[in-house]
């Protein structure tokens, strides 16, 4: 396969950035799409050119490093991660635009690669269960029903790519954050922090300077997990209540 | 051109922390014995923590639950995305939650067992200990373990047990037990106790006075380099599979951290104990740059075949029944397709050498779902593998509850690693290492969903227990800044590697060196190693080497984000690393476990170990570059486990 | 708490969410008394004028009225001060677009946006049309609002001002509603296409019985 590619090229944080045209040759279809590009980047370096900086780890599809927009979709054509698609998705002379993920709370970094540390401080605000270690009953001392247990890892199943920020015109992170609100509220472990972690995580989400939801549902349909919009309805849902148990104190 | 292959043979070296007596109180004594760090103190001492992995995220979180200072490094962009979160299967514990015969002794034995009885039963005991400890941590933390509908944990088998006892999490166990680790560090850091540094590199080990003082880290962002001084530092900065150019770990995993290490005085142990696994995608051309494993769990159900034929290029579904071999249940009959990875991995090289592999290139063999689909319904296939399955069609284009699963093995652990003693720590103090950058729990062969259960282990429980014995003794009154001539000398050796680097300007890619380094590893020291293939490979380890710092082309420069910057400097680090193993590897004229040499196998083709000669971990020193390293043998004594050929037959 | 609620985005959208719902019930009762002009003169202006005199004795003359309208312009500002704080947060959230548009991204939220403003500027001009009758058409009678409605749907630019209006209303109803019920964490999986369902009948049953009486003046049924 033959391809060309417009490629965002962006020295550092501060630089403007660009689109630039590249073409490769001798693509396979058997090729993941961050193999294409590692061809590119081959020719590049051979070149004299400075490569194309993206994240990617690893390549299977759990990690949540890679963060490419193509062709304005979140990780591409096929509801999967980056370094999951492959170029049999694609076709001979096709021309394929690559982006980073677009939101003011993740700020690029180079090229494609973005600055994602807001997830990180939301989690911190109040994503987990205080357990510190040693402090931990027996694991059958609380039996936890299966439709819990399943609808806690359904949930528990983000990977932190940041998708669904990318993929929302208002840059809103509330499905990354309704996912560990849902995961860890479901649970009993996590019941004595059910309204601090809501009201913290939301609170913390605000000041990072995400958007808010206009349930448009692009960040589920961009979802490499199929983190399911009611996911977000289910946050409100807890943060409301969480409000109003608040308000009673 | 290179004395590589000759070594010189130094003092034994021994662990001396584990306490004498029986061995299920060995833990519980060394606990006790043990110096304690006052609370009202803790808060004095800094420990540097490399790697948010299982191992690393555990300690950091509990060293800071503690009341330590804890400045804590990862190379990505979150703690959350360090490569334990790929581990699919399980993790182990003794729990007997079935009630079908497991005990912490049984899960002592198999470990010990299978790992070909080249690991030492201090430390595999007190793992199988606090095992039990794990599950109940990770469940108060919230990690949605797979569970029955009367609500009570889930079990299933993994290979080299007749025991149920592996807990999961749908095919994502380790991304799981990696999430609850990350969210009680990211407790501790919006606590304050934790500094966390991500996508900073460790670069290089300080010592001083003989013991480790801090880390020389680059941040790969703005490429500054920078010192980081502490009271003691903890390695958990995973294995070094990333050797063989294709693994089944994450891109970005390499060696640096435990190699500059080794290079700084801590002994390397059995460097040649890699674990090649059995099922894995096969590689479908040149072009790739990973490979991604399918997990164990799939050999509960799945049948492993290949034809019975030579050059049978029939396509699967039309091969009848009695022409196909299901090679391990009939030489295997009492484990069937559940015999240790080692030993599956093994036959399928046997059987594809034999031209009877499947796929393109005859690289593969059968992992067959029909029988399954056909006992439970694929209803029930789809709720226990649905994750994999659909990523095996992703990568592979073909349908697996249709046509079989081609897999093929695939480099995926390093036993080996940084030599530890019962306490974790290497042989330069206050030097730990935790988790896959230590060599001390799976011999030469790991089973499976015992990586995640060691992790969990060394980080919750053994290092936060141990490392206070080493700080209570060593108060380091004497205050280390950053401009100490010693933390500033390495410093500069380290600016000094990376100009150089930049600076050669030659005509290939880092990625063409790795990879040529990676297939010869893969041929002369991947799943059978004979002494001329060794030889061979240690005569051209070198010649790389030199021709690398000749040719080698890195764009860009040291002061900003450059992926080829930190990819050619990992790989300074596998270009010595792989003459390590290579000449373990060597020198090792045994097999056992993982290590497979040809010279030394029974009539049928199994491992032949040599007690009466091999019966040791080899540590080894390091003298420089190319110069013939100083072997140290730590020999392993076997009070409860008696070595005999292991047979899973 | 109020505090809590208004100073967070997901706050914020409850705010909107159940300002939205009051409006729409409004909204429910108003299209039922419109349709009382296609029962003659008589009994739609007894309607406007027992709107009026509801709650008596227990309410003077108006009072009850006085009082929707002003729920009304509570809730009514309420939204459009939320949408607009919201809306100014979304766009700075994202402040680069995508070299490669895609446009079904943002369909629900530009209609809701353009929607509202529509919408918001409709009811100044009914306000001022038919209630105060500041700009109305023909000579405005106070208490005489079947003769004034059919003045309105006698111009040209009243029937298009209202048919475009409705329809924008009927378009805000149907991802307003399920949106709503989203926001206040009501909806399920399991609920999903029920509540749809409702907001697409909703917002059909509104947008035609509000569109029927522009029609009917047009088509001469009401004269």
């Amino acid at each position: 396969m033959k391809l060309t590619l417009r490629v965002w090229r962006q020295k550092n944080a501060d630089a403007d950035g660009a689109m630039s045209t590249y073409e490769v040759d001798g693509i396979s279809p058997d090729m993941s799409f961050l193999e294409m590009l590692d061809v590119l980047n081959e020719q590049l370096i051979l070149a004299g050119e400075d490569p194309v900086a993206f994240d990617h780890d690893c390549r299977e599809g759990i990690c949540g490093a890679c963060s490419l927009v193509i062709n304005g979709d979140a990780h591409g054509p096929e509801r999967t991660t980056t370094c999951q698609l492959h170029m049999r998705s694609f076709r001979d002379g096709d021309t394929i635009d690559i982006e980073p993920w677009r939101a003011s709370a993740f700020p690029v970094i180079k090229d494609l690669v973005v600055d994602r540390s807001a997830f990180d401080r939301i989690i911190q605000a109040g994503g987990y269960i205080t357990a510190p270690t040693g402090s931990a009953p027996e694991a059958h001392a609380t039996p936890v029903p299966k439709p819990d247990a399943d609808y806690a890892f359904e949930h528990a199943e983000c990977i932190g790519c940041g998708a669904c920020v990318a993929a929302c015109p208002n840059g809103a992170a509330m499905l990354f954050t309704s996912a560990k609100v849902n995961h860890l509220g479901v649970l009993p472990q996590g019941a004595p922090e059910r309204e601090t972690r809501v009201l913290d995580m939301v609170a913390r989400m605000d000041e990072e300077g995400f958007g808010g939801c206009t349930l448009t549902g692009e960040c589920a349909t961009a979802c490499p997990k199929g983190i399911p919009l009611t996911s977000i309805t289910h946050m409100n849902r807890e943060w409301l209540r969480a409000t109003r148990k608040a308000a009673k104190r | 051109m290179t004395d590589y292959v000759t070594y010189t043979t130094g003092e034994p070296v021994a662990d001396t922390k584990a306490p004498e007596g029986p061995i299920h109180e060995r833990w519980d004594k060394r606990r006790f014995e043990a110096k304690l760090v006052n609370p009202a103190n803790r808060r004095k001492h800094t420990v540097i923590v490399v790697g948010t992995g299982l191992a690393g995220g555990s300690a950091g979180a509990t060293l800071a639950e503690q009341g330590y200072k804890v400045i804590q490094f990862c190379y990505q962009d979150s703690p959350r995305r360090a490569h334990s979160i790929a581990a699919q299967g399980g993790i182990n514990a003794a729990k007997n939650y079935r009630n079908d015969g497991d005990s912490v002794h049984r899960l002592f034995y198999d470990t010990v067992k299978g790992g070909d009885f080249r690991a030492r039963e201090s430390n595999v005991h007190r793992l199988a200990q606090i095992s039990v400890e794990i599950i109940d941590q990770c469940v108060a933390q919230g990690v949605p373990f797979a569970r029955e509908y009367g609500g009570l944990l889930d079990t299933r088998s993994f290979g080299g047990v007749q025991v149920s006892r592996t807990f999961y999490a749908r095919g994502q166990t380790g991304q799981q037990l990696l999430l609850g680790a990350y969210q009680a560090l990211s407790r501790q850091i919006a606590a304050g106790n934790v500094e966390l540094h991500p996508r900073t590199e460790m670069l290089d080990l300080i010592v001083i006075d003989g013991r480790a003082r801090g880390i020389v880290a680059r941040d790969l962002v703005t490429g500054k380099i920078d010192t980081y001084v502490a009271d003691a530092v903890v390695l958990a900065s995973g294995g070094y599979g990333n050797v063989f150019y294709l693994s089944t770990n994450a891109m970005n995993s390499n060696a640096t951290a435990i190699w500059r290490a080794h290079r700084r005085g801590a002994y390397f142990a059995n460097p040649c104990f890699t674990q090649i696994h059995p099922t894995c995608i096969p590689r479908t051309g040149d072009h790739q740059s990973k490979l991604t494993l399918m997990s164990e769990s799939l050999r509960n159900d799945g049948r492993i075949w290949v034809p019975k034929a030579k050059g049978d290029t029939r396509p699967p579904n039309e091969i009848p029944e009695d022409e196909r071999d299901y090679y391990l249940e009939r030489i295997y009959p009492s484990f069937g397709n559940l015999v240790p990875r080692d030993i599956a991995s093994r036959a399928a090289k046997n059987v594809c050498d034999e031209g009877r592999g499947v796929g393109p290139g005859g690289q593969g063999v059968y992992l067959d779902f029909a029988d399954a689909i056909k006992r439970m319904g694929r209803k029930a296939v789809e709720a226990k593998y649905g994750n994999l399955f659909d990523m095996y069609q992703r990568i592979t284009d073909e349908d697996p509850y249709q046509v079989p699963m081609r897999i093929y093995p695939a480099v995926h652990y390093t036993m080996g690693g940084l030599w530890v003693d019962y306490d974790l720590q290497t042989t330069v103090p206050g030097l730990f290492a935790i988790g896959e950058a230590n060599f001390s729990d799976h011999g030469a062969n790991r089973l499976g969903a015992s990586a995640l259960m060691q992790g969990l282990a060394d980080g919750y429980f053994v290092l936060p227990a141990t490392i206070n014995d080493y700080l209570a003794r060593h108060p380091h009154r004497d205050e280390i800044t950053d401009d100490h001539p010693e933390v500033q000398e390495v410093l500069a050796e380290t600016e000094d590697r990376l100009n150089l680097l930049l600076s050669v300007d030659g005509d290939r890619t880092p990625d063409s060196f790795h990879r040529e380094l990676g297939e010869l590893m893969w041929e002369f020291c991947g799943m059978a190693r004979t002494d001329a293939g060794l030889r061979k490979a240690l005569e051209r380890i070198p010649q790389i080497r030199e021709e690398f710092w000749r040719r080698i082309k890195v764009p860009g420069t040291g002061e900003e984000f450059n992926q080829s910057l930190e990819k050619a400097n990992r790989i300074v680090d596998y270009l010595e690393l792989a003459e390590l193993m290579c000449l373990d590897a060597l020198h090792r004229t045994e097999s056992c476990g993982g290590h497979f040499r040809e010279e030394s196998q029974t009539p049928d083709g199994e491992a032949a170990r040599k007690d009466d000669a091999f019966a040791y971990a080899a540590a080894w020193e390091f003298t420089g570059t190319g110069a013939p390293p100083v072997l140290h043998k730590e020999d392993l004594v076997f009070e409860y486990v008696h070595p005999t050929q292991r047979s899973y037959a | 708490m109020a505090r809590t609620v208004w100073d967070s985005t997901v706050g914020k959208k409850a705010v909107m969410a159940v300002s939205g719902v009051i409006m729409l019930l409004y909204l429910v009762a108003h299209v039922i008394g419109n349709l009382k002009i296609f029962f003659g003169a008589g009994e739609f202006n007894h309607y406007g004028h027992w709107l009026r005199t509801v709650g008596e004795p227990f309410m003077h003359y108006e009072w009850t009225l006085w009082l929707i309208r002003v729920v009304l312009v509570v809730a009514v500002v309420a939204h459009a001060v939320s949408a607009y704080q919201l809306s100014r947060r979304d766009i700075k959230a994202r402040p680069s677009k995508y070299v490669h548009r895609k446009p079904r991204a943002s369909y629900a939220t530009r209609t809701m946006r353009w929607g509202g403003i529509i919408l918001g500027l409709f009811i100044v001009w009914h306000v001022l049309d038919l209630t105060t009758g500041t700009v109305h058409s023909g000579g405005f009678q106070e208490g005489h609002p079947y003769q004034n409605v059919v003045d309105t749907f006698s111009t040209w630019y009243g029937n298009v001002i209202y048919i475009v209006a409705m329809l924008a209303l009927g378009l805000h109803i149907r991802h307003g509603f399920w949106s709503a019920a989203q926001t206040l964490g009501v909806g399920s999986r399991a609920r999903d296409r029920a509540l749809k369902t409702v907001a697409n009948v909703l917002a059909l049953l509104l947008t035609a019985g509000f569109v029927a009486v522009p029609v009917g003046v047009m088509t001469g049924v009401v004269s």
